[in-house]
């Protein structure tokens, strides 16, 4: 799906906790999820905390989108 | 049997890139490479017919074409309809691959067309219409044709068609169930030992390769550029609108999120048998992080958050169809002005 969306030009940022799929399937953009059961959360830590984690994690997208280079994040 | 024939502005005798533009024109009997095919076809078939139309006009007038050739296939109650050959032209290729769909679908009478493998149109249509590998040179006219002919005649005949080494199609991708002689176990051991002592063996699987592509760049900067959000963790609206599979699924939706400031555990499920759902269940927002973006939509780190999420199931599915996926949300999000996508995968 990614590299379908960016043939059509549009950039992806692909958040997965299965980084090693996403770079063998050729997606161009990559930043570790947390899980594969809450890949933007974590319910071990505090909902501080967990927001605080999705806050990152998105940050690396928008900076892995922002970026020229092929990247895992 | 009845053949009409598609052919290309450069095939079908009116010239070159300078005729492209050339609208749709049917001419009785064959023409061009049809009159070789003509004479390949088996007794009693003839091609009755030939749509000949320019490869920019059939790509930017897609509608007007699919409509013409629809009209004279029916008119002229054809049993077969063939396109190209198109070898390596691109537009020749994506323009025989949708009119081959639409009669396929329109008509339901059997369709054939012929291409090189690396044809574009190859990736959007060989699921649908069977298609000829035809190697990309036309010095390959005769035998490219022959096995247009012998294929375009087992499906008028109703004949199984074989495997595509053996007919040499390009493979469709389908799975075909067939008896054999050893087990599974006994052919895997005989790969095992061939790969141990250094001989040549045939997977049974061909072994998909994945082209790297160019890294797209930005066209906007991040603090101005409209981002969605697409998933395929299969998180849905409650009650499953779209009737999301939680596997296999060919189908994905698109959700809105306007006006919401998180995704609330009340309004969204999850439709994916291939993770434990319960956390994403309880907030959505750690599978689609709406609350998080539209957090940085206030702060001015993006310019906007798109006002739908798109969202299907990633779990055993086939390759092919998530490439047809990928391509479907691709030209909803181009419609819709998005600049860039976060796909959160589970």
């Amino acid at each position: 799906m990614t590299t379908e969306m960016e043939k059509a030009g549009i950039p992806v940022a692909q958040v997965t906790p299965m980084t090693l799929v996403a770079e063998t399937v050729g997606s161009n953009r990559i930043i570790r999820g947390r899980s594969i059961v809450h890949p933007l959360g974590d319910v071990n830590l505090a909902p501080e905390e967990e927001h605080e984690l999705r806050r990152m994690l998105v940050q690396r997208a928008l900076d892995a989108l922002a970026s020229e280079d092929r990247t895992t994040a | 049997m009845k053949v009409v024939h598609y052919l290309n502005q450069f095939f079908g005798g009116v010239g070159g890139e300078e005729f492209a533009d050339t609208p749709p024109n049917f001419l009785e009997g064959p023409v061009g490479p049809g009159n070789l095919l003509n004479q390949i076809l088996p007794e009693g078939s003839q091609i009755v017919g030939t749509i000949v139309c320019g490869d920019n006009y059939a790509v930017e007038n897609q509608q007007d074409i699919v409509s013409f050739v629809n009209a004279k296939v029916k008119e002229a109650r054809a049993d077969l309809f063939v396109a190209g050959p198109c070898f390596n032209a691109g537009r020749y290729g994506m323009s025989a691959g949708a009119v081959c769909e639409a009669v396929k679908s329109e008509s339901d009478i059997p369709v054939v067309t012929a291409m090189s493998e690396e044809n574009p149109g190859v990736d959007v249509y060989r699921g649908e219409v069977l298609i000829v590998d035809s190697g990309s040179s036309p010095a390959n006219m005769r035998d490219v044709l022959v096995r247009i002919a012998n294929l375009g005649a087992k499906l008028a005949n109703d004949e199984t068609v074989g495997p595509p080494s053996a007919e040499g199609y390009i493979p469709q991708g389908f799975l075909r169930t067939e008896f054999v002689e050893k087990t599974a176990a006994q052919r895997l051991a005989e790969m095992l030992m061939a790969k141990l002592n250094g001989e040549s063996f045939e997977p049974e699987i061909p072994v998909t390769t994945f082209e790297p592509i160019p890294v797209p760049l930005m066209t906007t900067e991040i603090a101005k550029a409209k981002i969605a959000l697409v998933t395929d963790g299969g998180l849905v609206p409650r009650s499953n609108p779209d009737n999301l599979p939680r596997a296999f699924s060919r189908v994905w939706g698109a959700y809105s999120i306007d006006e919401r400031p998180k995704l609330l555990e009340e309004d969204f499920e999850v439709a994916h048998g291939g993770y434990d759902n319960a956390h994403v269940q309880q907030d959505p927002n750690r599978l689609v992080p709406v609350d998080v973006m539209r957090e940085m939509e206030r702060s001015g780190a993006i310019g906007s958050l798109h006002e739908e999420f798109l969202s299907t199931t990633g779990n055993s599915n086939p390759l092919e169809n998530s490439r047809r996926i990928g391509r479907e949300m691709a030209q909803r999000l181009k419609e819709a002005g998005v600049d860039a996508v976060i796909l959160t995968s589970t």
